[in-house]
């Protein structure tokens, strides 16, 4: 691809990349910045072409390691993310005016709250 | 082998980049996050695919090895970190994507006899290589294998000045020689730069660092897709470079403070190291039980998580709390300051493990009008946040930065661990008013008996 379309299209991915970015939540910044830290393990493409054209063994060793380290980052991150993102959950039940289901809801909840000070 | 048509091959990583955008346009919501993820996942699997059968490759059964090593190692980890270690891990990640791409950057040198190309290489070499050891300072300072406080030691500066000045100058070299050799002392010369970079950085300043490496290692991935002309590596590495600048800039408004001056200000005289000045006026300290009244007898509570709650682990306690409160027909809600926690967000994600329904995380914004009718703010380990000296105090370190308005509240209650100022080393007026009042001890001793406390009233 030509020098100039590869920067037209670097430009507006940038103006994309803000324009999407500075929508997210301020409550989802981390899972934002794990989830950025996995799609630039897509480097792993990058890497992949370097090892398949290798012909001496040192480059291939290199280019290996550059293999393992990017597939460590993007699987990794998905993973971790995806976690993240499944704790943030909504309001189960809604909360009664006499507070009776809300202590309802405190008994569903305590077990699992109680684990997780351990 | 080639198995598909180039243009298939095009289509197949726009697809993919598409899909990261989506990932990255889910978070828009928790709602929709986790499909997102999922889809960017999908996106990253589709152009892994691609590679495969679009290019001609040799060692295939080498880089499938190479692969199964990676997840294997990755994966595990991932699956078993600990939240509070979340910051650790998104710094390890963040280091070794920037490894990888100075590495291929390194390795694509032999390939092109093209200058521009190889201004694209010595960017992403030298950003890489900031990166990976940039991100390794960070790691090894969140997981404290060395010390937490800022590392400053006479001509730091200079050392930094230096390293740059000759970082440019072989970078400049290897444009016009294409020498390996060259390269790797550009390599070297880069991670000697993100080592200084990351070592006068202490404490609260972390969230800024880890936004800012986030940043690099997505500009190192981008230059590398200039390199090897690869449309989705380009994509793919300015989001992350947008994603990190955004925070970068979001995490220094929130502490009111410049970029330049949190990386630099540590070089000038240690701006994090904090002071120990203890004032003798008198506060009101009080009971867990006392407490407890007040807070079992508001119909609004407002919880303010702080950098303390989160080294005391305290988050599951705080959010039972809010449960036995909420069961007594309280009105409980967090509000969280973007910088509470070691990570932007990170408290978020602290409290929604402590199973907080995230319509009760409210951020800084959205709350800070309804102090005004809060019976009771409860700030837990957090000080500067709170601090009205950053509105009404001009001149003091932390003037200008943006801070809940716990002061609105009727009452207002400090859990503390001592009188002892916060990261920027000034007082809190907030701290004599007649309406506060102060618990001493560990954060989470202390939640443990108010909540004990309010389940006996």
């Amino acid at each position: 691809m030509d020098g100039i379309a590869l920067l037209t299209i670097t430009v507006l991915a940038i103006f994309v990349g803000f324009e999407v970015v500075s929508k997210v939540s301020s409550t989802l910044h981390t899972p934002l910045m794990s989830g950025a830290n996995a799609i630039h393990g897509i480097i792993l493409v990058g890497a992949i072409i370097v090892a398949g054209q290798a012909s001496d063994p040192w480059v291939l060793a290199v280019a290996l390691l550059a293999v393992v380290l990017a597939t460590a980052n993007l699987v990794g991150g998905f993973v971790v993310t995806d976690r993240m993102l499944e704790m943030f959950h909504g309001r189960k039940r809604e909360v009664g005016a006499d507070g009776k289901s809300a202590a309802n809801k405190l008994e569903a909840i305590k077990p699992e709250a109680r684990k997780g000070t351990r | 082998m080639t198995l598909i048509e180039p243009v298939w091959t095009s289509l197949l990583y726009l697809a993919a980049a598409v899909c990261f955008i989506l990932a990255l346009k889910g978070l828009n919501s928790p709602r929709t996050a986790r499909r997102g993820n999922l889809v960017g996942a999908f996106g990253a699997a589709l152009a892994v695919a691609t590679v495969f059968v679009s290019v001609k490759m040799d060692n295939v059964p080498w880089i499938l090895g190479a692969m199964v090593v990676g997840s294997s190692v990755a994966a595990p980890v991932a699956r078993q970190v600990k939240m509070t270690q979340m910051p650790q891990l998104v710094a390890l990640f963040n280091g070794v994507g920037g490894g990888a791409a100075a590495l291929v950057a390194l390795l694509e040198l032999a390939h092109t006899e093209d200058r521009w190309v190889r201004v694209a290489i010595v960017f992403t070499l030298l950003v890489g290589a900031v990166s990976f050891a940039g991100s390794a300072i960070t790691f090894s300072k969140l997981q404290e294998l060395m010390t937490t406080r800022p590392v400053v030691f006479p001509g730091l500066p200079t050392l930094m000045g230096a390293v740059l000045l000759a970082a440019v100058g072989a970078a400049v070299a290897v444009v016009f020689s294409g020498s390996f050799v060259l390269a790797l002392v550009l390599l070297l010369l880069g991670l000697t730069a993100g080592v200084l970079l990351v070592l006068p950085v202490g404490g609260a300043d972390v969230p800024i660092v880890i936004s800012l490496l986030n940043a690099f290692t997505g500009l190192a991935v981008a230059a590398s897709g200039l390199v090897l002309g690869n449309v989705l590596l380009v994509v793919a590495g300015t989001l992350v470079g947008a994603s990190g600048t955004i925070l970068t800039r979001a995490m220094a408004a929130a502490m009111g403070r410049s970029v330049a001056g949190i990386l630099f200000g540590a070089f000038k005289g240690g701006s994090t190291a904090g002071s120990t000045a203890v004032s003798d006026r008198p506060v009101r300290s009080s009971s867990p039980e006392d407490v407890a009244v007040l807070l079992g007898y508001a119909q609004r509570v407002i919880i303010v998580p702080g950098y303390g709650l989160a080294v005391a682990q305290g988050q599951h306690t705080a959010a039972e709390l809010a449960i036995a409160l909420e069961a007594r027909g309280i009105d409980v809600d967090f509000a969280i300051h973007p910088v509470a926690g070691r990570m932007p967000g990170h408290m978020n994600v602290l409290l929604a493990e402590a199973n907080v329904p995230y319509e009760s995380l409210k951020e800084m914004g959205e709350i800070n009008s309804e102090f005004r009718t809060t019976d009771v703010a409860l700030v837990v380990g957090a000080n500067d946040v709170v601090n009205p000296a950053a509105k009404t105090t001009a001149g003091s370190p932390i003037y200008g930065m943006p801070i809940l308005e716990v002061a609105d509240a009727r009452q207002v209650v400090f859990l503390k661990r001592s009188m002892r100022p916060g990261f920027a080393g000034i007082e809190n007026e907030l701290m004599y008013e007649p309406q506060t009042t102060l618990l001493f001890g560990d954060a989470k001793e202390s939640l443990t008996k108010v909540l004990s406390a309010v389940k006996a009233l």
